[in-house]
């Protein structure tokens, strides 16, 4: 039917202010939008939302890709996608070890009546979706 | 006559020195470095960014967002970005000269100031003059993070947003080349009208939520890296600057070592000459 052929394959670019995390051609994406995650495969329509904290998982072939994000946008096209993002972390290189003490102290401050609550609730969902993502790192941890 | 040894404890003096300026000047090259990195590394954020905000501004109605709101100028923030630490020359005098003669003018037109210091340099250097400064930043330049950035720009637009100031500006160095560094004073808030050319090529984007709350969730990210790039640009001027101080001195020091050795030589001569002479002469008049 259609006389344009849709892209077979999406490229995936993660950026923060800080570095290029990921640049990559990939088979599907997976995002956590402001309304709720979406998915994207090759040939989606321009899209453009913002993310909140949560995972993005990536494909490639079979092989699923992880990495976690705090706030940012991304802009879907056919066959791009683009993410800015003020945080991402591969689930490779996410700090365990931080993220349980951040959790920790975070639910120990949410206890405190006086605490700054929207700002501690941030810091444990960041935590808890840095836990998360971390569990689901491709096998060797390098 | 001066006293031989004591020339030649100058010089060892001099080489010690020269040998600081020396390690100081590659640290510097090495910190450069690292920091150009994080400045390309920062440059495909900042053009999707404008890429985005491009095509938001020309699609949702120019929204009255508190961060775009236009006031009459009477009190006015100034944000100075200087380095930490000295010894990179003139790199700190000039940006507090520029700061300081750019505050003045500001006093004239009979605007209320107040000062932002980001950098220890600029802190002691206003807080012995008539100014006075709500805040300031200090140390972050050991390690530069997106995070501290965007906490102060939170909370300069959150100064603005309350209305206790109408301007705030920014005065930093750019880095222009490793020799040279360029004075910028930059408007941050309000967010000067940016120029939007008509996007070249039309997406017919799905917005979700908004366009509009896209375009407002936007800006203070828009803020907040503008801060960060402003810093990211005075830390590397900085480096610049203190290397090629530091490689100056290195090659002052270096003259001056030559300079004591021939005048060391000079005199180690004129004593051995002197020597000579009370020799002969004392054997002539023995004679």
């Amino acid at each position: 039917m259609a006389q344009f052929t849709l892209p077979t394959k999406i490229t995936l670019n993660i950026v923060t202010p800080e570095r290029n995390v990921v640049c990559e051609v990939i088979d599907e994406v997976v995002l956590p939008g402001t309304l709720g995650y979406l998915g994207a495969l090759p040939g989606h329509t321009p899209l453009l939302t913002s993310l909140k904290i949560g995972e993005i998982k990536y494909r490639v072939g079979s092989q699923w890709w992880y990495l976690c994000v705090s706030w940012g946008f991304v802009e879907i096209l056919p066959d791009r996608v683009t993410v800015l993002a003020d945080i991402a972390e591969p689930a490779e290189e996410i700090d365990v070890e931080r993220a349980r003490e951040a959790k920790a102290s975070a639910e120990k401050r949410l206890k405190n009546p006086d605490a700054e609550f929207l700002q501690e609730q941030i810091a444990l969902e960041q935590a808890l979706i840095r836990l998360q993502v971390a569990a689901k790192a491709a096998r060797t941890p390098s | 006559m001066p006293n031989l040894r004591d020339i030649r404890r100058r010089i060892r003096s001099v080489q010690n020195t020269q040998q600081i300026t020396k390690a100081m000047k590659m640290v510097a090259a090495a910190k450069l470095r690292r920091s150009q990195e994080r400045m390309f590394a920062a440059r495909p954020y900042a053009n999707k960014m404008l890429e985005v905000l491009n095509s938001l501004a020309s699609r949702a109605q120019q929204s009255v967002h508190p961060l775009l709101d236009v006031r009459p100028e009477e009190r006015v923030l100034v944000v100075v970005v200087t380095a930490d630490r000295g010894l990179c020359g003139a790199f700190n005098t000039n940006i507090q000269r520029h700061a300081g003669r750019f505050l003045r003018e500001l006093a004239q037109e009979g605007k209320e100031i107040t000062l932002a210091c980001i950098g220890r340099k600029g802190r002691e250097f206003f807080r012995r003059r008539e100014f006075t400064i709500t805040e300031s930043w200090v140390g972050i330049f050991n390690k530069i993070r997106y995070e501290d950035a965007s906490e102060m720009a939170e909370y300069l637009s959150g100064l603005y947003t309350e209305k206790k100031v109408d301007a705030i500006y920014l005065i930093y160095n750019e880095f222009k080349s490793v020799i040279a560094q360029r004075i910028v004073t930059e408007k941050l808030l309000p967010i000067p009208r940016l120029t939007f050319e008509e996007p070249t090529v039309v997406e017919d984007y799905l917005y979700e939520p908004t366009e509009r709350e896209l375009f407002e969730t936007l800006l203070p990210r828009h803020v907040a890296f503008q801060v960060y790039r402003s810093v990211l640009e005075s830390a590397a001027a900085e480096h610049g600057a203190r290397m090629t101080a530091m490689e100056s001195a290195t090659n002052n020091a270096r003259d001056m070592i030559d300079r004591l050795t021939l005048y060391a030589n000079r005199v180690r001569q004129a004593a051995i000459t002197k020597e000579i002479i009370e020799v002969v002469s004392g054997a002539q008049a023995l004679g």
